[in-house]
């Protein structure tokens, strides 16, 4: 919440110019945006309020981008949501945060350890549909916060397809699914991703699907569904349009800038924007 | 040709003239990520000494990237001013450092001379320079562009108002704008960053901010900073455009990746100028750029970014933009890791654009996930301040809800202009007192919600 010494704030004080308590001039404007509009001034600075509230939300940002995902509490979500296959966990070539920051074509490849045990254990060849990777990427808030809701609405949303058993990740680029994916002999790969936390929202998710997964694939290659979180797209709404642009991949074995969706598909998102899945276009994750 | 320097016992050498240039350049993660940063820092020194003895017209003919594969290395070399260069023709990259830092380089010789620079001999000195270095001779130079306000003036600071929204919505815009306003706030321009690249939707955008703008009898400029070719389709409609955007970049390869080429750079300035809807000027492009853009499209040929970055001006420098800024901190930390290489980038993207006559402005910015906060930004806006920026831009407490990253409050500009003496550009400044915004000093001062600006632009 944004407060302003134009609306009647319980701490406002009288060092700040302009207070009105009997009106906000910006109340008109302020529905139409999420916006720090009408913060007022303290001389030429802000508030003491509004400096707090910006530097609470960029405190969280900064704790999303730097916490760890609890991958045991991932796990024991997935098994009571009903999905009893045993997740695998692997781990990018970056080992730490200041690495996986530095250098994202690490965090686009497998660590030797992954490469060799996680994922090479099959009993049976006959490849997946799809594979499901969960990763951190650049915001653990987001895939603790709703990455189990998002993954078994997915799930159930395929649930008439051969799906890999789930895949975490962790120090995760876009791209690392790629390599999963190849590795896991499947079709598709699916990857749930923590997006870049703006000041707003710090726990959004993006979907990124790939036909075909092979390292080396390119961001035009995939389609991309973004901002998914309570106040944005929902679980169901995102599982919607990924099972739409699964299915329609499956048929014309492509995913990418060709691969639009039609309204029919669009109708699941509310307001058609900014969940329109297109090409990825998420340079900061990629 | 290789090159080398001995420092004590140690001979350093390097391979060529990139090697060379990226060693010189101060630590920085975009060029470690290439591959190409030096790997100790007296290696950084050694190639600073080879920098400094080597003659400036070296970079005319042993060139970075192949004139033959790259057309921005051709109308570097192509538009290359050889009597503008000849009073600095015998120089080293040393010795050009210490002339630009004496009294012989003013304002006035520096602007003639500025032709006669390539992007390459500007970023090898800078890569000589101290911040301060940096921030003392970009004083010097003045780069005047106009179009419904003049900019650049000595003395001034101009502000791009930035109202993004994350759906673009109309009235959600207008509040952003009208906020701005209030804190004089939108000299430079009044820019949205659109969330969809359509003709129809930068067409409305266009359409709101023209009204805004004619209503109120602002004189500044819009823009929707949207592709080219998308502001070339909404002028063959009749859509109200003052500026033509562009990001660009400093490689044809880079170029193609952001879907541009010279020749339709060309086209657009052409259909912008025959327009004719500038008052007190015709400088009608507007482009943006950032260290890092060129090798994240893998189009960098090995060169390191701050060199590719100077070389986007050069492309910017040929069609006489109204404003170029670079987004400094926006582009990430995999190419400037923290405050530190922000700060450092932002002030020799500032030095060298104005060395070569581009009007610089920059986005004081960062990511969240860079080490990087707004104590950085103050910093960084200060020292540009000093320094002459032409412009910063600033966006509703400096949070922009649709880029998801930070940039400046409104709030700075108006400190930072009061603090420094730097009104905004004369014809705006006299539009904020028919407004009544400013007081006796022309600060523009907080305004109660009774005052007559508020109540004219916030019910009018």
């Amino acid at each position: 919440m944004t407060r302003s010494p134009f609306s009647a704030s319980p701490s406002r004080s009288s060092a700040v110019v302009d207070i009105d308590s009997q009106r906000d001039p910006f109340a008109r404007l302020r529905p139409s945006t999420r916006a720090r509009i009408g913060l007022g001034r303290a001389g030429d600075g802000l508030p003491t309020d509004a400096l707090l509230d910006f530097q609470l939300a960029h405190a969280r940002a900064r704790d999303a981008v730097h916490a760890a995902v609890d991958w045991d509490t991932i796990a024991t979500g997935l098994h009571q949501g009903g999905w009893d296959q045993t997740p695998l966990r692997v781990q990018s070539r970056a080992t730490n945060r200041p690495d996986y920051l530095r250098r994202p074509d690490w965090g686009r490849r497998l660590d030797a350890a992954s490469v060799g045990t996680a994922l090479t254990a099959r009993d049976d060849e006959t490849p997946y549909d799809l594979a499901f990777v969960l990763a951190d990427g650049l915001s653990a808030t987001a895939v603790m916060q709703n990455g189990v809701a998002t993954l078994l609405a997915c799930r159930a949303a395929l649930s008439d397809w051969r799906i890999a058993p789930p895949v975490f990740a962790t120090q995760a680029r876009v791209a690392l699914g790629d390599e999963v994916g190849q590795s896991l002999n499947a079709r598709m790969v699916a990857i749930l991703i923590g997006e870049r936390p703006g000041l707003s929202v710090a726990e959004s998710l993006g979907i990124y699907l790939t036909w075909h997964p092979l390292v080396g694939r390119r961001d035009s290659e995939r389609n991309c569904i973004s901002n998914i979180h309570p106040d944005g797209l929902s679980a169901d709404h995102a599982a919607a349009l990924l099972a739409w642009l699964a299915r329609e991949g499956q048929r014309l074995a492509m995913t990418g800038v060709d691969l639009k969706p039609d309204e029919r598909a669009l109708l699941a998102s509310p307001g058609g924007s900014p969940a329109v899945p297109g090409p990825s276009e998420h340079q900061a994750q990629s | 040709m290789a090159y080398s320097a001995r420092l004590g016992t140690e001979r350093h050498t390097f391979a060529d003239l990139k090697a060379v240039m990226a060693c010189a350049s101060p630590r920085r993660s975009g060029d470690e990520l290439a591959g190409l940063a030096a790997n100790s820092d007296e290696r950084r020194v050694a190639a600073r000494r080879v920098l400094a003895d080597l003659p400036l017209r070296t970079f005319l003919d042993d060139l970075l990237i192949p004139y033959e594969q790259d057309e921005v290395t051709r109308l570097i070399i192509d538009s290359h001013d050889a009597a503008a260069f000849a009073p600095v023709a015998a120089m080293t990259v040393g010795e050009f450092r210490n002339w630009l830092l004496s009294y012989d380089a003013t304002p006035a010789t520096l602007r003639a001379l500025a032709p006669g620079l390539t992007p390459e001999m500007v970023a090898a000195v800078s890569k000589l320079m101290r911040n301060q270095d940096l921030i003392s001779v970009a004083g010097k130079c003045q780069v005047v562009t106009a179009f419904r306000s003049t900019l650049g003036l000595p003395g001034r600071l101009a502000s791009r108002l930035q109202p993004n929204h994350p759906t673009d919505d109309p009235a959600g815009i207008a509040a952003s704008t009208l906020d701005g306003l209030l804190y004089g706030i939108g000299d430079a321009v009044i820019g949205i960053n659109p969330a969809t690249d359509s003709v129809p939707a930068c067409t409305t955008l266009l359409e709101m901010l023209d009204a805004v703008r004619q209503r109120f009898d602002i004189p500044t400029q819009s823009c929707v900073l949207t592709h080219v070719t998308t502001s070339l389709r909404a002028m063959e409609r009749g859509a109200p455009l003052d500026l033509v955007f562009q990001s660009v970049a400093g490689s044809q390869a880079a170029n193609k990746g952001f879907g541009i080429d010279l020749a339709l750079l060309a086209e657009a300035h052409s259909a912008a100028l025959d327009l004719k809807r500038g008052t007190v000027g015709d400088n009608v492009m507007y482009f943006e750029t950032g260290q890092g853009a060129a090798l994240s499209a893998d189009a960098h040929h090995d060169v390191d970014q701050q060199t590719m970055e100077v070389r986007a001006y050069a492309v910017a420098r040929a069609f006489r933009p109204l404003l170029v800024n670079t987004v400094v901190g926006f582009i990430g930390p995999e190419y400037l890791f923290d405050a530190k290489q922000i700060i450092r980038a932002g002030l020799e993207d500032h030095f060298c654009g104005k060395l070569l006559g581009l009007p610089m402005g920059v986005d004081v910015c960062y990511t969240n996930h860079a080490e990087a906060d707004q104590d950085d930004m103050d910093v960084l806006m200060n020292l540009l301040t000093v320094a002459g920026v032409n412009f910063l831009i600033a966006v509703p407490g400096a949070d922009d809800v649709m880029l998801n990253y930070q940039s400046l409050a409104f709030h700075d500009i108006v400190s930072l202009r009061h603090q420094h003496h730097r009104p905004p550009a004369p014809e705006f400044e006299a539009w904020l007192r028919r407004m009544g915004m400013t007081d006796a000093d022309g600060r523009v001062v907080p305004l109660s919600p009774s005052s007559a600006p508020v109540r004219r632009l916030l019910e009018g």
